[in-house]
């Protein structure tokens, strides 16, 4: 099989590889896979006061894009707010990485991982996702 | 890299380079002696013809066998197909069972399921822990309606070795034929079609060091006498058997493979041996937690399939591929999606299938080229498994089988 250059590069050249302390209140944790999948994907961030996105880590089991997909999630969260991480939608990394049909589930899987770290996050932060809610109305 | 790119070829059960004396022999055949050796009545077909019957004897040398038991094909492929298809059909009215196991090749696997759309009834034996059927199992399942056991001689994947003759001997003392895929074996393990109580046998010349587009199908003249029924139709070539205008150049090109396997095989053996061995203890050396697949003890050396718990198996071949051909159990790597059905046969667990890689050497295979080998896949193993989750909670000393993952 033949990767696109994107891929090829980020599985030579992962961003953000590594862990933070998921007992940390400021860090949102997400794990998603399963091994007898063939990927499993760690994605970690850490959120400042302003809900701003100061740091993301990853560590994952899987296929070359799967690792690209989540080493390019990484990238795409820091320095965003929650929100709009949300809003990464695993269509932006099938296009930045060029990733074949039989890879797209890699990109479902890293945009579960996002979604998991946020609601990690928002989970250790009860209170705040409330009151924003309640602004938000 | 500084260094230019190697090229280190590690999938010797996928196929063999062309041994450049089989080549020679060959090279005649595709210019000067050009005749359809089917051609009787003038001298480009007489030497043709010559050509073709001197590769029998040479084929049929190899395993012990009678020239005229030898059916030339296209490969071992469509020698499986019409040694089960051939018996089947032939013998429907004796029986309709046939007993083979669940780590055969496709080529086996998917002419019995074909059959049983035709109506017969098929017996998979699993295999143990350590690939391996053992006779009694065969013994178990014969029925009095069982007209044909195939049993593979050494696994393409695994390489684990069947006991084909102890299988055999209880087929040939109930009045059952016994059919081997022995693609793997002949030419590189001890095979004798007597000795080893076999009335069919599979095998191709590309496994072993010749051209690929050429095969045999060994089919047992007496004591019992086997008949098929043809698959390929046609101008009654091969006694029959197999129509179609035969490959000679493919043909002397495989006869020349089994002359040169006959006098070399055990070096050949030695040598696998000596580098399968050599990977292993560096890669040992270096990494933990690495599992072999299959018997230890019953394997052929030309084989050595790990799994390398915590990176997945395409991930792994990515790191190594530019330099390092090898083959994966990893789904990723297929097609189907699904990981090996030869590892999830052993019982090897889905997460372990994905992390496995068949490592395959050969008669043209260096110490130097398993030593680079090990060096970059050493190296590549580190640098993913400290981006594994996997490894991570590992060595936290949690059981990733009692973890509740979110599949998918």
């Amino acid at each position: 099989m033949a990767y696109s250059e994107k891929v090829v590069d980020h599985y030579n050249n992962p961003r953000n590889v590594g862990s933070l302390d998921k007992s940390d209140p400021n860090v949102g944790t997400g794990m998603v896979g399963a091994p007898e999948c063939g990927d499993v994907m760690k994605l970690q961030i850490k959120v400042d006061d302003n809900g701003v996105i100061t740091e993301a880590k990853f560590k994952t089991f899987g296929c070359g894009s799967a690792i690209a997909s989540s080493s390019l999630a990484t990238e795409k969260l820091k320095g965003r707010t929650l929100d709009e991480a949300t809003q990464i939608k695993n269509t932006d990394i099938v296009e930045e990485l060029a990733l074949p049909p039989i890879k797209i589930h890699c990109s479902v899987l890293a945009e579960d991982a996002i979604r998991a770290a946020i609601a990690d996050y928002q989970k250790k932060h009860g209170a705040a996702v409330k009151q924003e809610t309640a602004e938000a109305k | 890299m500084t260094n230019a790119k190697r090229q280190i070829y590690l999938d010797y059960q996928a196929t063999t380079p062309l041994d450049p004396r089989v080549l020679e022999a060959m090279m005649p055949y595709f210019t000067n002696v050009f005749g359809n050796a089917a051609s009787r009545n003038h001298p480009f077909g007489w030497k043709a013809e010559e050509a073709v019957e001197k590769a029998r004897e040479q084929v049929a040398a190899l395993i012990g066998a009678d020239p005229k038991e030898i059916i030339f094909t296209s490969g071992a492929t469509e020698s499986d197909n019409l040694a089960i298809a051939g018996v089947a059909h032939f013998y429907k009215e004796k029986g309709n069972h046939i007993i083979t196991t669940t780590i055969e090749h496709k080529a086996v696997l998917d002419t019995c399921k074909a059959l049983e759309q035709e109506g017969f009834t098929v017996t998979y034996l699993p295999v143990g822990k350590d690939g391996v059927v053992t006779p009694a199992q065969v013994k178990d399942a014969l029925t009095d309606k069982t007209i044909l056991v195939t049993v593979m001689y050494a696994n393409n994947e695994i390489g684990t070795i069947q006991p084909i003759k102890e299988i055999g001997a209880i087929c040939r003392e109930r009045g059952i034929f016994f059919h081997t895929d022995a693609t793997q074996g002949i030419g590189k393990l001890p095979f004798n079609v007597d000795e080893f109580n076999v009335d069919l046998a599979s095998f191709t010349a590309h496994k072993m060091y010749g051209p690929k587009g050429v095969g045999a199908l060994y089919a047992r003249r007496k004591n019992p006498r086997v008949r098929l029924a043809p698959i390929i139709h046609g101008g009654g070539h091969e006694r029959g058997f197999r129509s179609g205008t035969l490959n000679v150049p493919g043909i002397v090109g495989f006869g020349k493979a089994c002359e040169i396997a006959q006098t070399e095989w055990k070096k050949d053996y030695e040598h696998a041996k000596k580098l399968n061995e050599r990977l292993l203890l560096k890669l040992r050396a270096e990494l933990d937690e690495l599992i072999i697949n299959g018997s230890v003890e019953h394997r052929m050396p030309y084989n050595l399939n790990i799994s390398f718990a915590y990176v997945e198996g395409e991930s792994l071949l990515m790191g190594i591929n530019d330099e390092i051909a090898v083959s994966s159990g990893s789904a990723c790597t297929s097609a189907s999606l699904e990981p090996s059905y030869v590892l999830r046969a052993l019982g090897v667990t889905e997460d372990l299938a994905h992390t496995s890689i068949r490592f395959g050497f050969g008669r043209f295979t260096t110490e130097d080229e398993v030593d680079y080998a090990a060096k970059k896949i050493i190296g590549t193993v580190k640098r993913l498994r400290e981006m594994s989750p996997l490894y991570e909670m590992a060595k936290e000393g949690i059981d990733l089988t009692k973890v509740q993952w979110s599949g998918h």
